[in-house]
């Protein structure tokens, strides 16, 4: 029975997930029994996920494999080494989302959209564990589909706001021709390998000549769900709309589905082509650079925060690349460190992104607004709550003592190594990654100090920051199991460490170079642990409470006001003209040429430069073309059937 | 006779960094025909600044009490990764170097909150400087450390400046001169000196690092300024381990060259600040660029035909 245990647990998380909000669907508006009974349920389920990523962490993996009618489809799923790294967060995540749920998004306030945002919410949580375990390539597209369709639903939850309602066309079109490259990558897969859509039968595929053409539709397909730049476009809108658990759950885990999807295509690969590391690491650097400079500019904090997962898609797209280049140069502890840094990554940006979205969502429920320059001093009344979105910071920014130190350890180790043992365009490569790593961490600190300031330090700026309140213990607890997974982490990679080591001999299915031999995890975990020792007893010192008997003396500044205080975007004026070539900030300036000039207004915002310079222009010429066709879709049902009778009569009459 | 040398290392770590200021001044005095304060002064105003009472504001939390305690912790925690004169530094592993920059990080994480917690648009634009700056500061660092860790095929900051480095200097000397420049630049700006910053202005809007701490006061300040020293000793420290390396001579006679070569390094500093005027604010950016691209340009001048 232990042999499958794995497998029937998580078939029942998969079940319980998916059901979960189903009878709260049936019950009256008022009726809030069932909202507990659903977080109930979904938490029930995610435990029992999480039981058998353990299982199978420790090598219990197990599979299971039944018929289904669908044509090239069966029942075949099963928790290996990879897909239980991936499982673990997103049932972690999933849950505490659920918890903080209750809380941010009661049914009582919510009469019209709570059993539906909860049902879906259930259903994407399922679709997310069932992609990640299925072994057949027609159980991921139903796993696949769950996900993107239960997404969409759950980002237009506020759909009676024009500007969701928009965010969440932008978000179909992206995710369904995402789909349409999967789709592609799927028949090639399937006709260079006769025809099976079995995983374990696509090896031949992967050493064939098509290879290149399905390496590209997978960067491109998983690329687009992933978020990296420049098919990140509905990333932001999407992030910022959606109710803040359903953003800490698509930030947290559902992108990181795009890089399942790689690392598992990958893993059939023996020995593939130098240039898609390469490749990897290109688009790594251009997302991680891109992706913060662009969260600089940004006064939305949930905005801000959706562009940083662009920028940490990007760092774990920078491991994944190396590794291939490790496995392309028959290198083995370039794909140790390459590997580990990018799966342990995914863990870490799992648990602090997450972490500092439920606080943002607690600031929105708290104040009622995104806008960071409306906020300030939110310290003083929600203590809790800063203390979350301060960990979840330093750990973001890569900052020793907090695990996101570790994982980009890994992968700077892995770059180091690279340079040193590599010569030719690799040496380069490496090079330039690992500088590009090093900006990016800096600026993520800059972007993060700014947003930590700006939001709960100082004097509150408006009347929405000065009448807020700390949340209760529903929101409190999911961050603060998050807080202690950052901090579990920091002191734990030589725990860690043998469980990388089976992940990355499941992805390159033969042994593989202990970790530990690559990089000192025991040593970091000491010097880690030393820190947070001395910080934590420090801190506790500085934190007792002190007498202050005067305003801030500013250099003898006589009557300071909070809307004197320097804004988030006075902070990041110098570095966004610094990244002007590439974010084409928008300045709305009043020109003086009176002595006593009316009253006047300035404003400046960070638009998306992707979505506004390529993808409207370019949809707009669409748009045009199709208006041409669009007789054929004339929105009468009878002549949609005839269509699929006459498509149906000419496959069979050419079969 | 390993723990008579990690003793060594905690003593100087501890005790010079106020001397290396103390040269500095003294150099800066000379050049403008002045007696100037005596060298031991940086002492003198630690242990004036240390008997003082603190004024605290009403708008700070305790984020403005922990800047100065944790940009010390930091900052003796990166001393203690760096290798002194070509000894084995107390804390060396494979990575170090990762730490050694991620933990001035921290320090400046908390440092600019502590200064955004006071409210004061000064120090928020102090903040916001030290932010920008740094962060171009970072690859120019990261580049040298690359081009060190291939010309000594070491991963951690002890093994890239022991004796191996005198070797490169015979292989490879170009690319050591180009990182040098860039590490002396980048010492520099992430120490405020000019022509970065001004430490001696009093004219708010020119400066970086000094306007962070506007409103610190006594033993606070006393930390931030030790910790400031500190910081500068220990760049001071990797800049030499490069310039000059001091593996290959015997590791007693090291200390006192060691010591010496730091001092130097305190004229080499007051003599830049007094022939240079700090530069314009816009002009800073560049002038970092221009160091990464230097150290990137050593970094190019390691690859073998």
């Amino acid at each position: 029975m232990i042999d499958e245990l794995s497998a029937w647990l998580v078939l029942a998380a998969i079940a319980l997930c998916t059901l979960s909000g189903i009878p709260g669907l049936f019950a009256a508006r008022s009726g809030r029994a069932w909202e507990r009974f659903a977080a109930v349920l979904l938490v029930g389920g995610c435990i029992a996920a999480i039981a058998s990523g353990v299982l199978g962490l420790l090598g219990y993996t197990s599979e299971l494999d039944a018929e289904w009618s669908i044509p090239g489809g069966s029942f075949h799923f099963g928790v290996d080494a990879i897909a239980a790294v991936f499982v673990i967060p997103i049932a972690l995540v999933s849950a505490l989302g659920a918890i903080y749920g209750l809380e941010y998004w009661p049914q009582r306030e919510h009469p019209d959209t709570g059993r539906g945002l909860r049902a879906f919410y259930g259903v994407l949580t399922g679709g997310l564990l069932l992609l990640v375990v299925a072994k057949n390539g027609m159980l991921f597209f139903l796993g696949w589909e769950m996900m993107a369709l239960a997404a969409f639903l759950l980002i237009t939850t506020e759909d009676q706001h024009a500007s969701v309602r928009e965010v969440g066309y932008v978000y179909i079109l992206a995710t369904r021709f995402g789909t349409l490259c999967l789709f592609a990558m799927f028949a090639m897969l399937a006709a260079a390998s006769g025809g099976s859509l079995e995983f374990d039968a696509w090896r031949p595929a992967l050493a064939g000549p098509l290879r290149d053409a399905i390496f590209l539709t997978a960067l491109v397909g998983f690329g687009i769900k992933a978020g990296v730049m420049p098919l990140h476009v509905w990333l932001p809108g999407a992030h910022a709309s959606a109710p803040s658990h359903v953003s800490a759950q698509m930030s947290g885990v559902l992108i990181k589905v795009g890089l399942y999807g790689l690392v598992r295509i990958t893993s059939l690969c023996e020995n593939p082509p130098l240039w898609w590391g390469i490749a990897l690491i290109a688009v790594g650097v251009v997302s991680a650079v891109l992706g913060v400079a662009f969260a600089i500019g940004q006064h939305d904090l949930k905005r801000l925060l959706a562009y940083h997962s662009v920028e940490n898609i990007g760092i774990i797209c920078l491991g994944l690349g190396l590794a291939l280049i490790g496995r392309a140069e028959d290198r083995p502890e370039l794909v140790a460190l390459g590997l580990a840094g990018a799966l342990l990554h995914v863990w870490n940006h799992g648990l602090f992104k997450s972490l500092l979205f439920l606080s943002a969502g607690a600031v929105v429920h708290a104040t009622g607004t995104r806008e960071i320059d409306r906020l300030g001093g939110l310290w003083r009344r929600m203590p809790r709550t800063g203390m979350s979105f301060l960990i979840g910071a330093v750990a973001i920014c890569g900052l020793p003592p907090l695990n996101g130190f570790i994982s980009e350890l890994f992968i700077f180790l892995g770059l180091f190594r690279a340079a040193m043992l590599l010569g030719g365009p690799t040496w380069l490569v490496a090079m330039l990654a690992a500088a590009a790593l090093s900006l990016v961490g800096a600026l993520a600190l800059a972007c993060f100090v700014k947003a930590f300031g700006a939001v709960f330090l100082g004097l509150p700026r408006s009347s929405d920051g000065a009448t807020a309140h700390e949340v209760g213990k529903r929101m409190r607890m999911p961050m603060a199991t998050l807080a202690l997974g950052c901090i579990a982490i920091a002191v734990g990679p030589a725990v860690l460490a043998p469980i990388l080591d089976d992940a990355t001999k499941a992805w390159l299915g033969h042994g593989a170079t202990p970790l530990e031999l690559a990089a000192p995890t025991l040593t970091i975990a000491i010097a880690n642990g030393a820190l947070l020792i001395v910080l934590a007893i420090f801190l506790r010192r500085a934190a007792r409470p002190k007498p202050a008997e005067v305003g801030t003396w500013d250099c003898g500044y006589a009557a300071p006001r909070a809307r004197m205080q320097y804004t988030s975007s006075s902070f990041a004026d110098m570095l966004v003209r610094l990244f002007a070539w590439a974010l084409r900030p928008a300045r709305h300036a009043p020109k003086f040429t009176e002595y006593f000039p009316q009253q006047a207004a300035f404003d400046s915002h960070v638009p998306d430069t992707v979505l506004d310079r390529g993808v409207r222009p370019l949809f707009r010429i669409v748009g045009r073309v199709a208006d041409r066709v669009r007789m054929l879709q004339a929105g009468r049902i009878h002549l949609y059937l005839l269509y699929i009778l006459a498509t149906l009569l000419v496959l069979l009459l050419f079969r | 006779m390993i723990y008579v040398h990690v003793a060594i290392h905690v003593a100087l770590v501890l005790l010079l960094p106020p001397l290396v200021l103390g040269v500095i001044n003294k150099t800066k005095a000379v050049f403008a025909g002045r007696v100037g304060p005596p060298l031991l002064q940086g002492y003198y105003d630690l242990i004036k600044l240390l008997r003082k009472g603190v004024v605290l504001s009403s708008t700070t939390t305790w984020i403005f009490r922990a800047g100065p305690a944790v940009s010390l912790i930091t900052t003796l925690g990166a001393a203690a990764i760096v290798s002194l004169g070509g000894h084995a530094a107390p804390l060396a592993f494979t990575g170090d170097f990762l730490l050694f920059a991620t933990l001035f990080g921290l320090g400046r994480f908390f440092m600019i909150a502590a200064a955004l917690d006071t409210g004061s648009s000064f120090e928020g634009m102090g903040g916001a400087r030290e932010a920008t700056f740094s962060c171009l500061a970072e690859p120019a660092l990261f580049f040298a450390l690359l081009v060190l860790a291939k010309a000594t095929g070491s991963l951690s900051l002890t093994g890239m400046l022991d004796s191996r480095l005198s070797d490169v200097w015979g292989t490879s000397g170009a690319a050591l001169v180009a990182i040098a420049a860039s590490v002396l630049i980048v010492l520099l700006a992430e120490n405020s000196r000019i022509p970065f910053d001004d430490p001696n202005t009093h004219l708010e809007l020119t400066m970086v690092h000094e306007v962070m701490v506007l409103d610190h006061g006594g033993p606070m300040f006393a930390v931030i300024h030790y910790a400031a020293a500190l910081k500068l000793f220990v760049f001071g420290a990797l800049f030499l381990g490069i310039v000059a390396p001091l593996g290959y001579i015997d590791e007693w006679i090291a200390w006192p060259v060691f010591v010496g070569t730091e001092l130097m390094l305190g004229v080499l500093v007051g003599v830049i600040e007094s022939v240079m005027a700090r530069l314009r604010l816009v002009q800073v950016p560049a002038l970092l660029l221009a160091a990464c691209l230097m150290s990137a340009f050593g970094a190019l001048l390691l690859v073998k035909p």
